[in-house]
This record gives structure tokens, C-alpha cells and sequence, in this order.
């Protein structure tokens, strides 16, 4: 909240420079254009995501935060009007290129959406479900203790597994969201928006999962609000209307010194 | 406009009254038309009942033999036990000739048709089947099963239970796909997203996630279709159903006669001993009717999700 806050964050960020040079690139877009119909949601995007990093995107609503990470996993696809042009390579793969299946691409790319959106089932079924279609039935139990633990809802749930994952609180059930995501263990996580259901309280325990999560996954993460991008983000894109990527670079220079005055613009603006 | 403003000064110009008084003829009248249905269902039940009962305590008839015995041409003799089971196991048929392929449509329809006029197509089509008279069910049948001849025997397939099912399952069939498409509708889109961000197919989707979901939904309106069926008399009359339910079908090749058929032909004989027997019969199946309708709202109430 505070701008000490921001401060603190930002220098953690700093330990971890030296590393981002040398960083394996987990997802890579080239040119990537989105249209819907004949409007043009995306313009010619090129940004490199790095692994084990949490990627934050930002920009005011509208501009085509939640088009783009739906290009990374495809789930686009179903949008009948929804015409992409371009690359979205994941380890070096197109994966528009026609050998390459949406679900397949989506077990190693999970997603988290803006509103929790748990099954109607218990919270053992909710977490195992993708380990079941998947067919990584070995071991359930452990697995989806592992996932919740992971998603910091162990210690609430562990006496209610059996109970539906509806009645928890909303933060609740985004973290469980987030344990379905991560329970098959895909690679990189894409989250649109997880924390802007939620109440102060909640939205930060989603946060600091966030970070921890960057440990062991590819984090992208969509946010409109920017002191969240500020302290939890490695990487930050800047998304203007029009679909534009005005800028991207670790998240320390766009909010302390950014190139393009539109971001400082729309930065400060919001700040006040 | 200070407080002091005369209201005839500020609202003279507008005169309600008469927008006021059709307003309330209105109301009253659409009280009036809900009213007369429950009338005349009061009146239907008030007139059931009453025979019911002269023909239980007037006229001695016993419920016990009633729903034992079978039909007779001795109305002292004559009960409701055949009809009730030939209805049962026609029933059973019709659920299983309707429900898999109604249910199958509707998935379809909902989660995989493309939204093009192939779709439309169709679903134009099932609101027409659902105006289709059900007598129209019975010819069909008739001669499409019933008039066929047994390549295994040689003979006509005859008035069989089984085509009474194929009748009555067709009949029902276009009200199970729109209320399956009605469940598989009220399960929200987030639910789909939610799965196929995990990795699933959309297989897996409807399976796992979908069809559990709305199966609550999809087993109220079966019911309810199957509530309508039961009470069918003139697809049952067209196929061929016995009139005179004399013993319980073996199955679904033996013949048959079901419960409104025999009402039916009991309300039909001259002597007034029959219509008693009739009366007792329309209890039986308004008992069966009401406990299928509160199955059906106990289950949608129960399983009702939110989201
Ligand atoms: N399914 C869709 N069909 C048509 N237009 C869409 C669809 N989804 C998004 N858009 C349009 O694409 C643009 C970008 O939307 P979106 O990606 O949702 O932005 P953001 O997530 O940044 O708010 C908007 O102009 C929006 O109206
Ligand atoms: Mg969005």
C-alpha cells in the first residue's frame, strides 16, 4: 500500500538482476496480433518471459491484458471471431503451429481467472481434478496435499476435504483455484486479474503466493492495479488502448525510471 | 418549486384516473383467468374424490382387492393390479428409450453444435415434435413396429409393450432435450473455462464437469416427462393396447394394457359399477403423478447449485 512498501520490494528485486540476464526464456511472442472480428484487440506484440519469474501486466481496462495471456494457452481458440496472427513460442514451439494440441499445451500451462471459479465438487475433487484427467492418479492423496500446501489453504481446509469447494470464502476459493491449477504441475501459471475479487486481506495472501509460486513456476500474472504489479513482479508490461505494448522491462525500471513517457504517464497518473 | 407550490398548480395538467381504474381492471382480470385454473383443478379433484369415496364406503369396493386383483367382467371382481404394472414396465422402457438418446441430443445441441443454421435446424424442429398431437406418436408406431413382421418368427410383431414404449418415448423425447438443454445451460461458462484450463478435452469437460452439474437438473425435467407420458392414452390405444387389463405383462414382447387404458375402458362401459372403478383408478394414477411431480421439485430443490 505504502510507498515504503513499493521501496522494500523493489530493492528484493534487485538480488535477483544479476540472474535475469543469463534466464531461460519460457515463453516468447513475436508479432503477435489479435483480432476480434474487425476490431484489433493486439498489435504486433514481442515480449520474452522469463522462467521462474512472476511477469506482471498492466495497463488500463480494455486494452488486451486478458486477450493476450488467453493467446498463451489457446483458450482463445473457442472465441469464434477471435483471429490471432503471429507467434506464441513456449520453449522455443509456435504454438499456433498445427501439430501442436490445446490441451496438451494447456497441461503445462495452467490458468487462474479473475473470478474464482472452484467445480461444484468437494475440495479433494476440485484439486485432483487435474491430476485425474490427466491420469496422474499415483500418489492423489499426497499430490493434492502437496498442491493446497503450496496454495497456502492446507492448514484451512485439511479437516473439510470433503466438503464443497463452494462454501469457502472467496479468497478461499481462489486459492483453491490456484491448488487446482498447480496440482498436475504444469510449467508456467497464467493468472487474469486473481486478486481483484477479493477483499484487502485476501488479495494480499494471494499475493505473497504469488512470489512464493515464482520458486517453482513461470508466473504471468494480469493485474490493473499497479502498486500490486510494483511489489510482486520480477518482469512488467505496460499495455496501452489500442493493444499496444508500450513497454517491458524488469519491473524496477518501468516504475522508477521508465523510457516511454506514456508509461511514466499513465504510472504517476495513477499514483496521484 | 418552493415548498409552498399548490399541487393542483404543479400536477393539474396530469390526470391519472382513468390509467389508474384500467390499471386495476387489468389486475383484477388476470386475477380472475389464475384464479378459474385452480377452479377448475379443485373441481376435477372435488369430483374424484367423491367417487372415490361412495365407491370405497357407498359401494364397499375394496382398495386392497382394487390393487391386487386385475380386470374382470364382473365389476366386484375386477381390479387395477395389471394396469399398474403394465404401466410400470412401460415406463421403465420408455425412460430407457428416451432418456440416453434425449439426453445425448441435448449435449450435443449445447456443447459441441456449432451455432450455425444446421443447429437452429434442429431446434426448430424439436419445438415443432414437442406440438406433434400424441396420437400422431401411435400411428407412427404402428406402422413402424407393430404392423413389421418378426424376420426370427415370421409373424407380426403385434401390439407389444415395447412399441407402447417406442410410442410414448418419442412423444416425450423433444420435452427431455429441452429441459436437458435448459440444465446444461445454467451451468456456467466459468465452470467449462475452468476445466479446460486444467488440460481436459472437452470430453472430459462435459463428463466430469458439466453432465454432474446439471444432472439434477436433467433428472427433474426427465421425470416430469415421464409424468406426462404415464397418463397417455391415445398412443396406447393406437398401437394396440389391450383395453382390459386381464394380467401383468412378462416383458416387453408380451402384450399389455396400462393404467389409462383401463380407466379409460372402464369410464367407457354402461353400467355405473365400472365407473367407480374408474374413479379408483384416476386416484391411483393422480397419487402416482403428484408423488412424481414432488420427486422431481424435491430433486431440483435439494441439488440446486450456486455459483
Ligand atoms: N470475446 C470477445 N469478443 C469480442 N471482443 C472482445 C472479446 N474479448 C475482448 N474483446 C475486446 O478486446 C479488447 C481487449 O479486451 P481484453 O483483452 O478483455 O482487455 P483487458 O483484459 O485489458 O481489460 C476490448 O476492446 C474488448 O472489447
Ligand atoms: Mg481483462
Amino acid at each position: 500500500m505504502s510507498e515504503t512498501e513499493l521501496e522494500i520490494d523493489v530493492d528484493r528485486e534487485e538480488d535477483a538482476d544479476e540472474e535475469t540476464t543469463s534466464d531461460e526464456i519460457a515463453v516468447e511472442t513475436r508479432d503477435l496480433s489479435v483480432w476480434y472480428g474487425e476490431d484489433r484487440a493486439l498489435q504486433d506484440i514481442d515480449m520474452k518471459v522469463p522462467e521462474n519469474k512472476v511477469t506482471a501486466m498492466i495497463g488500463p481496462s480494455g486494452c488486451g491484458k486478458s486477450t493476450f495471456l488467453r493467446c498463451i494457452n489457446r483458450m482463445n481458440d473457442r472465441i469464434d471471431t477471435c483471429r490471432v496472427e503471429g507467434e506464441v513460442r513456449f520453449r522455443g514451439k509456435n504454438v499456433y503451429d498445427d501439430d501442436v494440441d490445446p490441451v496438451a499445451l494447456r497441461r503445462r500451462i495452467g490458468m487462474v481467472f479473475q473470478k474464482p471459479n472452484p467445480f461444484p465438487k468437494s475440495i479433494r475433487e476440485n484439486v485432483a481434478y487435474g491430476l485425474k484427467i490427466q491420469n496422474k492418479t499415483d500418489n492423489l492423496d499426497e499430490s493434492v496435499e502437496t498442491a493446497l500446501r503450496r496454495a497456502a489453504l492446507w492448514d484451512e481446509v485439511k479437516d473439510q476435504l470433503d466438503s464443497s469447494g463452494l462454501d469457502l470464502s472467496g479468497g478461499q476459493q481462489q486459492r483453491l483455484c490456484i491448488a487446482r491449477a498447480i496440482a498436475p504441475d504444469p510449467e508456467v501459471i497464467l493468472m487474469d486479474e486473481p486478486a481483484s475479487a477479493l477483499d484487502p486481506v485476501a488479495t494480499s495472501q494471494i499475493e505473497d503466493l504469488i512470489e512464493e509460486l515464482a520458486r517453482d513456476y513461470t508466473v504471468m500474472v494480469v493485474t490493473h492495479n499497479m502498486q500490486q504489479a510494483a511489489r510482486i513482479s520480477d518482469k512488467t508490461a505496460v499495455f496501452l488502448t489500442g493493444g499496444e505494448l508500450v513497454e517491458f522491462d524488469d519491473t524496477k525500471k518501468i516504475f522508477e525510471n521508465p523510457d516511454d513517457q506514456r508509461v511514466e504517464d499513465y504510472i504517476t497518473g495513477k499514483f496521484g | 418549486m418552493s415548498a409552498g407550490t399548490d399541487t393542483n398548480e404543479l400536477f393539474g395538467d396530469v390526470d391519472l384516473g382513468w390509467e389508474r381504474l384500467k390499471g386495476r381492471a387489468f389486475l383484477g382480470f388476470c386475477i380472475a383467468a389464475s384464479g378459474f385454473g385452480v377452479f377448475a383443478l379443485l373441481l376435477l379433484l372435488g369430483d374424484v374424490a367423491s367417487q372415490a369415496v361412495t365407491a370405497v364406503f357407498v359401494r364397499d369396493i375394496s382398495v386392497v382387492r382394487f390393487l391386487t386383483e386385475s380386470a374382470s367382467r364382473f365389476p366386484d371382481e375386477a381390479g387395477f393390479y395389471a394396469a399398474v404394472v403394465g404401466s410400470a414396465w412401460l415406463m421403465l422402457f420408455t425412460v430407457l428409450l428416451s432418456f440416453f438418446v434425449g439426453v445425448g441430443t441435448a449435449v450435443y445441441l449445447e456443447e459441441f453444435a456449432p451455432d450455425n443454421r444446421w443447429k437452429r435446424l434442429v431446434e426448430a424442429n424439436l419445438a415443432n415434435l414437442a406440438g406433434v398431437p400424441s396420437v400422431v406418436y401411435g400411428l407412427l408406431v404402428l406402422a413402424a413396429v407393430v404392423n413389421l413382421t418378426n424376420p426370427l418368427s415370421g409373424e407380426r410383431v403385434g401390439p407389444i409393450l415395447f412399441a407402447g414404449a417406442v410410442a410414448l418415448a418419442l412423444l416425450i423425447m423433444p420435452i427431455i432435450i429441452v429441459s436437458a438443454q435448459e440444465a446444461l445451460r445454467a451451468v456456467p461458462d466459468s465452470m467449462r473455462r475452468g476445466s479446460r484450463a486444467t488440460g481436459a478435452t472437452n470430453w472430459q469437460t462435459v463428463r466430469n464437469v458439466v453432465l454432474p452439474a446439471a444432472l439434477p437438473g436433467i433428472l427433474t425435467g426427465t421425470i416430469l416427462a415421464l409424468a406426462r407420458a404415464i397418463g397417455e392414452t391415445a398412443p396406447l390405444i393406437m398401437v394396440g393396447a389391450l383395453l382390459t387389463a386381464r394380467r401383468a405383462p412378462e416383458g416387453p414382447f408380451d402384450t399389455f394394457g396400462a393404467m389409462p387404458t383401463m380407466i379409460y375402458y372402464w369410464a367407457d362401459r354402461p353400467e355405473v359399477d365400472f365407473h367407480y372403478l374408474a374413479a379408483l383408478g384416476i386416484v391411483v394414477l393422480l397419487l402416482i403423478l403428484i408423488a412424481m411431480n414432488a420427486t422431481a421439485v424435491y430433486l431440483r430443490n435439494k441439488y440446486e447449485t450456486e455459483y
